[in-house]
């Protein structure tokens, strides 16, 4: 939202209603991610999972433009729900997609793995706490030009970036020789 | 008093509750007018019948009968479907077309919201029907729908990268992603020397323009790619079950996106809302006149009825293709060109500047 109205009319700070519309959204969309990624590992359906999945990553979509990274939210959305959940959804349908509760959906090791994601909270949000406290974002805040994402890839970050092309060639190579068994 | 309050407190709310207005019409205004043009007279006429004649002088009231008769049919849902899943997809699929509206621009001032990213916005949501359309097949508990919908995702993901790959040609030689941008760009251009009409990028990117076309006709799985619907094969694909207000919201969106789709190659081919630069000398105007306000929306769906014309064409022209055929098309030939075309275009925009 913020970063949509910064985007038309280039207006620098915030006013305080404005300010607090956009926290409002932020809460919204904190809450609604968290209760969509706890129902997508509680739920009894595949296909429920997936699809609560699909919340939660376009819950991230929407704070990216909280924090007016615009041309990321629209790579997120390209990415994760355009091409990674189809995917996935594809997949499933293809192998196991039963309506209704499916009732062997369990696995051993849940308890081991909710212990890795507490873990993992603790220390993330132990790290955020650390280096913002209780920051605020500056109200003069811009949104990110296109353009100097692209700059910067293309000079700050060069050798990441193609570091990270040849690995998702080498990913897809690999892709191609385990499933072509002839 | 309460709503003075609140226009002063928030200046952009007049303006949001001003442009949802506008998005809906923007929708649905073009979206009524092609399928009484296109489909259901031309279509008529090229089949040597009449079409719709009894609502109506020739039938243009036809499109509201038909809401209507949709509107009031009830709202089944099949006995073993997931209901919720079912009942969400079609607000889904809608979704997605509204939002790939807001980025459309109609004028100098005339845009729902400048994007930065433009295009790149536009491509990244029209993604997301697929989404709807794969909830809609797979809830619906039948094998037809399901079948629909594994091929509307296969396809869609498919037609996906040659769509955008041959945007970025356009990308490249206008140098942003910006749709005003692109618009300027094209205004602005010469033909060897000669600015008469501006440089609309169908001139240099028909290569683009072609693979543009092939992959919207796909996205919108329209006739020949109309795989997930074949209804010789699939009963309606994934929109088998519907009925009532829920068909009738998965016919919006597929027709609704079709014109969205042939604004957005208007904007990105043809020169989007700007009429010749030879007439801003006639008429003694610069290219962002206040008036082009008015008269880029009519400029603009004069555009889309041209693109539209070729999708509806193809569609009643060719026969279907056979899922093998249809995927080789994507990856062995529209890929590669389109490829092909970004290396030509990148060498060329270099070697000219």
């Amino acid at each position: 939202m913020s970063a949509f109205l910064l985007a038309q009319t280039d207006v620098i700070a915030l006013t305080d209603t404005e300010a607090w519309v956009i926290n409002g959204f932020f809460y919204v969309l904190a809450v609604v991610g968290l209760l969509a990624a706890l129902k997508m590992v509680t739920t009894k359906n595949v296909v429920h999972a997936a699809l609560y999945l699909l919340i939660v990553l376009s819950v991230v979509a929407g704070v990216y433009i909280i924090l007016g990274a615009e041309f990321a939210a629209a790579t997120q959305v390209m990415v994760y729900i355009g091409a990674v959940m189809v995917l996935l959804l594809f997949g499933v349908m293809l192998t196991r997609a039963k309506i209704g509760d499916d009732g062997d959906l369990d696995y051993d090791q849940k308890w081991i793995g909710a212990l890795t994601s507490v873990s993992m909270f603790a220390v993330m949000g132990y790290s955020l706490w650390e280096a913002f406290e209780d920051d605020k974002l500056p109200s003069d805040m811009m949104p990110q030009r296109t353009g100097e994402v692209a700059n910067s890839i293309f000079s700050q970050y060069i050798v990441p970036f193609e570091a990270l092309s040849m690995l998702l060639l080498a990913a897809l190579i690999g892709a191609v020789v385990v499933a072509r068994r002839d | 008093m309460m709503l003075a309050w609140i226009w002063s407190d928030w200046p952009w709310t007049l303006d949001t509750v001003v442009r949802l207005i506008f998005a809906i019409v923007v929708v649905l205004l073009p979206a009524g007018v092609t399928v009484y043009l296109y489909l259901f007279k031309m279509v008529s006429f090229m089949q040597s019948r009449l079409g719709p004649m009894e609502a109506g002088p020739y039938g243009s009231m036809q499109l509201l009968a038909e809401v209507g008769k949709n509107l009031q049919k009830e709202d089944i849902f099949p006995a073993k479907a997931d209901r919720t899943i079912f009942a969400l997809a079609p607000y889904v699929v809608l979704m997605s077309t509204f939002l790939l509206a807001v980025v459309i621009p109609f004028g100098p001032q005339a845009t729902f919201v400048n994007l930065d990213t433009g295009v790149f916005f536009a491509l990244a949501v029209s993604s997301v029907s697929v989404v709807g359309v794969i909830m809609a097949g797979w809830a619906s508990a039948s094998k037809y729908s399901l079948l629909g919908g594994l091929r509307a995702a296969g396809q869609l993901i498919a037609y996906e990268l040659p769509l955008i790959l041959a945007v970025v040609g356009v990308v490249i030689q206008a140098g942003t992603l910006n749709l005003q941008g692109i618009v300027t760009a094209q205004t602005q251009g010469e033909i060897f020397g000669f600015g008469g009409l501006g440089h609309p990028f169908i001139l240099t990117q028909f290569i683009g323009f072609f693979i543009f076309l092939v992959a919207v006709q796909a996205e919108l799985t329209q006739v020949p790619f109309d795989m997930p619907i074949a209804e010789s094969e699939l009963v309606s694909g994934y929109m088998t079950e519907y009925s009532g207000f829920r068909f009738l919201m998965f016919f919006i969106a597929e027709f609704a996106t079709a014109n969205i789709f042939a604004f957005l190659g208007a904007t990105l081919f043809l020169g989007g809302w700007q009429v010749p630069p030879f007439v801003h000398d006639l008429l003694g105007v610069d290219a962002n006149w206040q008036y082009f306000n008015l008269i880029g929306p009519g400029v603009m769906l004069f555009k889309m009825l041209v693109l539209t014309f070729v999708v509806y064409w193809v569609r009643f022209t060719f026969p279907r293709f056979r899922e093998d055929q249809l995927q080789k098309f994507a990856w062995k030939f529209l890929i590669p060109l389109s490829l092909v075309n970004i290396a030509i275009t990148g060498v060329l925009k270099v070697a000219f500047s």
